[in-house]
């Protein structure tokens, strides 16, 4: 799936101080009934989102105005439970393109990488730093440049650096998916299955 | 569907101590990517309506084929009815993935099992039904609890659908080599106490992240005497510690298990298969990066009290006080209770119950029904109590109607409902109404995960019925 090439962002960031949110909470599994891939932004976090009549809940992070940006920043164990890679569109059509988390679930952080919404692992001082900042000034920005591989909190200059496997991190920065690579080994894989 | 090359492999290094694993692990490498993941080849791919639509879709737009259309099998599970499934389904958009499903399959030329046919069910109970699930192969799905079909010494995990279309495009998936873990249970369990038992256990133990970034091999005396049944309910909730699948290497349980089934090898190839797979065994000596050893007799028949698998403890005990908590950890327990209506230090015992679910690809299979039907058997259904009881599969159905545990379940006052993923996920109509609790044998307690609103409380078939007789959480071995 095409998605923007990822270089450098300089943005406001999220909060969403919450453990172990799983992928039933960020997309739950009513509005999985698509065969397209196209509006489930609009139902990112649904339940914690908006009430029983829908009407927004008011402190939910994502309803609260003075929060934006395109980073989203939540805590340890984000992304666990299914493997849904409706969780990691979700987020990404709700206009996000970088999620922070001291841990993420396995297969959560691939999809997020196979569809250029960067998973940034921070240790977990540096996670509290972020979110003390946030708390501090919500229109703290913060810089997440993908070549030098570093996550920045402007107000502050402190920065820490983040692990992306080679190869993934090409194809983050080119815009670029496995298959069309899988598809030109195809004489490779049919001599592998002799 | 064509028999499998055996992937054994090249040989290693005679020195060599590898765990059970790398042997399937490294037989499947079809190439390491310079500074990146493996390609892996893939054996068996099972598909279903709600994570492949978009995944075909991605083939259309880039003018792709089906590379290798026998090595997949589809079926509906998700989102179908559990009553009266020869009609046309009501939901349009359900009805629509699962139409779409057969029309994907159709058009490429993959085994379809669709509603009501005899292969028809929960995708990780089908594939082992029929023999398709083999000790030794990779195994992928876009399903988290994929991990089931681990149970047989088979690598299997869950994808995203990027990687099913990467697997409809070339048979490959790209995946970096995980770490090991071992789980060693020694002992014997006691009465009451189930596989399902042993990984709540494990969870509340290790965590719902405790086995991120790992696949596990379970092992010790109290794995080895479980079931083919049990083996799956344990390796179904792999994911929930956060590990990507769990194992359980292959010996005569497993091998009397395929035996004679539907896409089993035959004759000389069974020779051969059975041969390979007494070699799946994790080598002496060699290392896991991570291990950790229970005892069978501190395992009780478990619940979960909060909002994720971790949130488990026996039957018997209280909830935490959580006054040794802060910060992030404390919101989070707080929250979770909140969301259950239950209070730091409750007792479980006791507590109301409204619905019981037995069924889902952690505990849907025939056993699991032999279990509930014989616990209830001679007793009533609770007054104010809902029971749904969805089989995993067709097969299962029938073989309940075939031994007359629709009978007990009749006499008990509960009905069977027919097979699907139903309220583990509630995508169908089957939702526990909002604050009530339902004692389940799904494998999942988040929020809203049985319906918005819906409090979930995991536990086995035994604790299930004995909540289904009793209208609140109790013991199962005091019924014993």
């Amino acid at each position: 799936m095409a998605y923007d090439k990822f270089s450098k962002i300089v943005s406001p960031a999220v909060p969403l101080p919450i453990e172990n949110v799983d992928t039933d909470q960020i997309i739950p599994a009513r509005f999985l009934k698509a065969v397209e891939r196209k509006g489930f932004g609009d139902n990112l976090f649904r339940d914690w989102r908006y009430d029983k009549s829908n009407q927004p809940i008011a402190d939910f992070p994502l309803n609260d105005g003075k929060y934006t940006g395109k980073i989203l920043v939540g805590a340890k164990n984000f992304g666990s439970g299914s493997s849904r890679e409706h969780a990691a569109w979700a987020i990404y059509d709700y206009g996000f393109r970088v999620v922070v988390s001291s841990f993420f679930a396995d297969i959560f952080k691939g999809n997020a990488i196979n569809n250029g919404l960067l998973p940034v692992v921070v240790s977990p001082a540096f996670l509290e730093k972020i979110f003390a900042a946030i708390e501090a000034d919500p229109t703290a920005e913060f810089e997440v440049d993908l070549p030098s591989q570093s996550f920045t909190i402007k107000a502050t200059g402190e920065s820490e650096e983040f692990d992306i496997n080679p190869y993934k991190k090409h194809c983050l920065q080119n815009g670029l998916d496995d298959i069309d690579y899988l598809v030109s080994l195809k004489d490779e894989i049919a001599a592998f299955e002799k | 569907m064509s028999d499998l090359k055996i992937r054994s492999g090249r040989k290693n290094n005679f020195m060599e101590a590898k765990t059970l694993f790398d042997k399937i692990w490294d037989a499947h490498v079809v190439k390491q990517v310079e500074g990146g993941p493996n390609v892996l080849y893939i054996d068996r791919h099972f598909i279903h309506e709600v994570t492949s639509p978009v995944a075909f879709l991605g083939l259309k737009t880039r003018g792709l084929k089906v590379f290798r259309p026998d090595q997949t099998t589809a079926t509906p599970d998700h989102n179908v009815p559990t009553i009266d499934q020869n009609l046309s389904i009501k939901d349009e958009l359900s009805r629509n993935q699962v139409e779409m499903l057969k029309k994907n399959c159709e058009e490429s030329g993959i085994t379809h099992y669709g509603l009501g046919s005899d292969g028809h069910g929960v995708v990780h109970i089908i594939g082992p039904e029929m023999g398709l699930t083999q000790p030794g192969m990779t195994i992928v799905c876009g399903d988290s609890h994929t991990s089931t079909h681990g149970a047989f010494g088979a690598i299997a995990f869950g994808i995203g659908t990027s990687e099913v279309e990467m697997v409809l495009a070339s048979q490959c998936i790209m995946q970096p080599k995980p770490k090991k873990m071992r789980i060693t249970v020694n002992g014997t369990l006691g009465k009451g106490v189930t596989a399902k038992d042993i990984a709540l256990y494990i969870i509340s133990q290790i965590t719902t992240s405790g086995g991120t970034g790992h696949f596990i091999e379970y092992a010790g005396p109290a794995i080895t005497s479980l079931s083919m049944e049990g083996r799956m309910t344990l390796c179904n909730l792999s994911i929930e510690s956060g590990a990507r699948g769990g194992m359980i290497a292959p010996d005569e349980t497993t091998i009397n298990y395929v035996k004679g089934r539907k896409f089993a090898p035959q004759g000389e190839a069974w020779d051969k298969a059975v041969a390979y797979w007494e070699t799946l065994i994790s080598d002496e000596g060699a290392q896991f990066d991570t291990e950790y050893t229970f005892d069978a007799a501190d395992i009780e028949p478990m619940i979960t009290y909060g909002t994720n698998p971790g949130m488990g403890l026996g039957v018997s005990q209280t909830i935490p006080t959580g006054s040794d908590m802060e910060g992030t950890d404390k919101a989070t327990f707080l929250k979770s209770l909140k969301y259950m209506d239950f209070n730091p230090g409750d007792a479980m015992k006791g507590k109301k119950v409204d619905f019981v679910f037995l069924g889902s690809c952690t505990n849907g299979r025939i056993e699991d029904f032999r279990a509930f039907a014989d616990f209830v058997k001679g007793k009533q259904k609770a007054e104010d109590i809902t029971v749904w009881l969805v089989p995993g599969s067709k097969a299962v159905e029938s073989q309940i109607i075939a031994e007359g545990l629709d009978k007990i379940f009749e006499a008990a006052g509960m009905a069977l409902r027919q097979p699907g993923c139903s309220a583990c996920l509630a995508m169908n109509d089957d939702k526990i109404p909002e604050g009530k609790y339902a004692v389940s044998t799904s494998n999942r307690n988040f929020e809203g995960r049985q319906g918005p609103g819906a409090r979930t409380l995991l536990a086995s078939p035994l604790t299930a019925a004995a909540a289904a007789v009793t209208g609140v959480i109790a013991d199962p071995r005091d019924f014993l």
